[in-house]
């Protein structure tokens, strides 16, 4: 297209006459095509202007004959939406708790509703499939080892209230001691106790150590933990015969949970969120798997 | 004299930067400070052996060492820019490269990314447009620069000012104005530089013994100006102490944010368009021994071009705070925008027309007209990326980072690497490159490596903006933001190798012009590049 164009015009064309570092130009008419669009370009603008908000005025701005407002517009879609849910919302904050995952009209609705919460409020934590991050001490969601009750009343009040907050009254608080630092066990202690928790986890341990482990879990532990090591759900102890570690079960990790302690801590969401989407989204968390 | 003054201003310096550094409130700043007394302290003793030497300026002949200065310059940082920006490529790929445990953050992406950003645009193509300044107005002016050796302060100013910015940017220093991100005092330092920048460009114009301006310089001369009062305008801070590296901005909200967009689209247009349009208007013509195409073309989208420029900063604020008015001027200012910046284009390509076969025989010409294709298509879908309904989409996704790539890499990156080519043989009086086989490697690993970046970025970016939006039948986001980013893994694998590809083009580019200089004798001085030409 460009040769066909130009190579007449090359011969003819004469040049502004000037030189510069011997560099001339060509005194070539702008491209047609070049000049209307640009002139089509301006008209269009000039068009849209008129139509839409643009120009400033001294107080204000020009509306435009279209009457466009995006932010109208976007309450106006959040409005339609807010509608076609409120019905069913107002049955999913009148329905007794514990039925709700019964019901398939009220399950389907927060199960999906619960899914775009927990994806904007919960995964930075435990992740976007509600897996938890392993070995850092955000549960996993899917597993049906809870810590303060997993079924729909549990959830909810966790969801509402949090945990080891300090902004809500209500939240679920407990405290492990850090028997280390606070001097409460000596080391060797603090490794018989390790050595017991390896094998009531049923994983490879000092026999010996583990053995004079026992009276110090008696002593120390047993009072949150249980006898038997399987944990307490109305103060949040974990349970520790089973495979399932919040912060890890080798020797190394168990040895710094001992003697330092944990202190979880999750915000209570009975302000950030209103009482449907706590609902919805304590059934979408027991929808995932280990709901009770 | 004058020898005596520098060595006391150089020796103040030394000393109140140490003692600077000795109060400073925070890194930053005494990090800052070693590099200014260190800086001074060089200068200083190098001053101090050359007392007393009479300076040779003469004045038959082109002040060519600040420009041969540049060459190395540009090639250097250009390097440095490439290499930060594979390195945090493949740290959005794979995040543990970011080695927080190791470096305790100065490695980390945020710290990279405006050393990355800062390196590429003000460091690569800042060193390139003063570069490219300096030896173009000298030859289209045909007379040496004004202000001897003015040239070099701008030179050596201007290299200081990167090292401060890159040294404060890992040490926690920063305005969080992007591509504005130098702090308070080295925003005055740019200030000065560019200053003088100015003047060496404007006296050097006034003293011209063409009767008219040559085009590359209108654009090179709107570059300085406007970049000076953007940079003046959006760095109004005012520093909560003199020994600190923090400084409050003067605006504030959404105006703060529209006086930011206002500068980043325009470092955009002057700094990285008009600038380089005035690099493009001197290197291609000459390279390939052809008249400009249209003189009146170039008269109306130069004005065309600066006019409306300034205006369309509002489109990266569509949907925000910014009231909407504001956006529609911003979209409609860019979309006549296209044709005035297609007409630098048009000028460009078709300055080839009968010379078409040198797109065979020569990969320097190649490279030039691949860098105004990519110009063509940048030009075309930033007008495009504009409009309200699509920034919807390609807001605030990857789309946006392929689109500056294919603008920056395409058009910037080859236009430069087009100059360096033209520039070291004649600076250095060789009679050629010293492999122009290895050129050709240096444009298709470039061009390969652009297309497989600015590829995945639109694959990547339009997905996420699909995915960010995406409802269900009851209106509830379906994806979290880490659904997102999971699935853009494999497109910033391919971003990343892209960039590698680009790096290491640049790298055979800088061993040949090494070889070129080093790997062959010089020949005797022609006229045409270090006399001025016979009135």
């Amino acid at each position: 297209m460009c040769a066909k164009q130009v190579k007449p015009a090359a011969k003819d064309v004469p040049t502004t006459g000037h030189v510069w570092d011997g560099i001339q130009e060509y005194d070539n008419p702008m491209p047609r095509w070049w000049l209307w669009v640009l002139y089509l370009t301006i008209l269009w603008g000039v068009a849209y202007t008129i139509a839409y908000p643009a120009w400033p005025l001294i107080s204000g701005h020009t509306q435009g004959l279209i009457g466009s407002d995006q932010r109208a517009d976007v309450a106006a879609e959040i409005q339609r939406f807010d509608d076609a849910n409120a019905g069913i919302k107002a049955k999913l904050v009148a329905a007794d708790l514990a039925a709700i995952p019964t019901q398939d009209e009220l399950k389907t609705f927060a199960v999906s509703a619960g899914a775009s919460v927990f994806k904007n409020n919960c995964a930075q934590c435990h992740g976007a499939g509600a897996a938890g991050v392993q070995g850092k001490g955000y549960p996993n969601l899917l597993d049906n080892d809870w810590l303060w009750g997993g079924d729909m009343a549990a959830i909810h009040a966790t969801v509402t209230h949090g945990i080891r907050n300090s902004a809500d009254e209500d939240a679920r608080y407990s405290q492990m001691p850090a028997f280390g630092v606070d001097g409460i066990l000596e080391k060797p202690q603090i490794a018989e106790v390790v050595q017991f928790v390896r094998r009531i986890s049923g994983q490879d341990f000092d026999a010996a150590l583990a053995a004079s482990g026992v009276t110090v879990f008696a002593d120390n532990c047993a009072s949150c933990h249980g006898e038997a090591g399987k944990g307490d759900r109305t103060q949040g102890a974990p349970d520790l015969t089973d495979a399932i570690w919040l912060y890890g079960g080798d020797v190394a990790t168990l040895t710094e949970t001992v003697s330092k302690a944990r202190f979880g801590v999750m915000p209570a969401w009975g302000d950030k969120l209103s009482e449907d989407e706590i609902r919805a989204v304590a059934v979408y968390v027991h929808s995932l798997g280990g709901g009770e | 004299m004058w020898d005596y003054i520098k060595l006391i201003v150089l020796g103040i310096s030394a000393v109140l930067a140490a003692i600077a550094a000795n109060f400073a409130h925070d890194l930053a700043y005494m990090v800052n400070a070693w590099v200014v007394m260190l800086a001074a302290a060089a200068a200083f003793v190098w001053e101090i052996r050359h007392v007393g030497e009479p300076r040779l300026h003469p004045a038959d002949e082109y002040m060519d060492g600040v420009v041969r200065a540049g060459v190395i310059a540009t090639t250097f940082w250009g390097i440095v820019g490439f290499l930060v920006g594979v390195v945090i490529a493949f740290q959005l790929a794979f995040p543990a490269l970011n080695l927080g445990n190791i470096t305790d953050g100065v490695l980390n992406f945020g710290r990279l990314r405006p050393l990355h950003t800062s390196a590429v645009i003000f460091a690569f193509g800042g060193n390139a447009l003063i570069m490219s300044a300096f030896y173009i107005v000298q030859r289209t002016c045909g007379t040496r620069l004004w202000g001897g050796n003015l040239a070099w302060f701008v030179f050596w100013g201007w290299q200081l000012m990167i090292v401060l910015a890159a040294t404060s940017y890992v040490t926690g220093g920063t305005q969080g104005k992007e591509y504005a991100e130098t702090v308070w005092y080295i925003d005055i330092v740019i200030t000065v530089v560019w200053v003088a920048f100015l003047l060496v460009f404007i006296g050097t114009l006034w003293q011209r013994r063409e009767p008219h301006i040559y085009v590359a310089n209108w654009f090179l001369l709107s570059m300085i100006i406007t970049v000076a009062m953007l940079h003046l305008v959006n760095n109004m801070a005012i520093p909560v102490s003199i020994l600190s590296s923090q400084s409050v901005p003067v605006f504030s909200g959404v105006q703060d944010a529209m006086t930011q967009w206002w500068y980043g689209h325009n470092a955009v247009g002057f700094f990285l368009t008009a600038g380089f349009l005035g690099m493009m208007y001197y290197f291609v013509p000459k390279q390939v021994e052809r008249p400009v195409y249209s003189y009146k073309l170039s008269i109306i989208h130069f004005w065309a071009l600066i006019f409306l420029y300034i205006w369309a900063g509002p489109h990266h604020l569509h949907y925000t705070a910014l009231p909407e008015w504001a956006g529609t001027l911003g979209m409609v200012f860019s979309i006549i925008l296209w044709m005035p910046s297609w007409g630098g284009m048009i000028n460009g390509l078709m300055t080839l027309s009968g010379a078409w076969d040198k797109l065979r025989t020569d990969p320097v010409v190649r490279m030039m007209v691949v860098s105004i294709g990519f110009y063509g298509m940048s030009t075309f879908e930033g007008p495009v990326m504009s409009i309200k309904a699509v920034n919807s989409l390609s807001h605030y996704t990857d789309w946006t980072i392929g689109h500056v790539h294919s603008g920056a890499l395409g058009w910037n990156g080859m236009i430069t690497f087009g100059a360096l080519y033209f520039l070291t043989p004649r600076l250095w009086n060789r009679s050629g490159l010293y492999s122009l086989k290895l050129v050709s490697w240096h444009f298709w690993l470039a061009t390969i490596g652009i297309v497989l970046y600015a590829a995945s970025m639109w694959v990547s970016g339009i997905m996420e903006g699909l995915m960010w939006r995406e409802v269900d039948a009851n209106g509830f986001l379906v994806n979290a933001f880490s659904d997102t980013v999971a699935a853009k893994f494999p497109m910033y694998v391919v971003r990343g190798l892209g960039g590698g590809m680009f790096l290491l083009g640049a790298l055979i580019m800088a061993y040949n012009l090494w070889m070129t200089v080093r790997g062959q004798e010089a020949r005797a001085p022609q006229n045409a590049n270090n006399l001025v030409p016979a009135e």
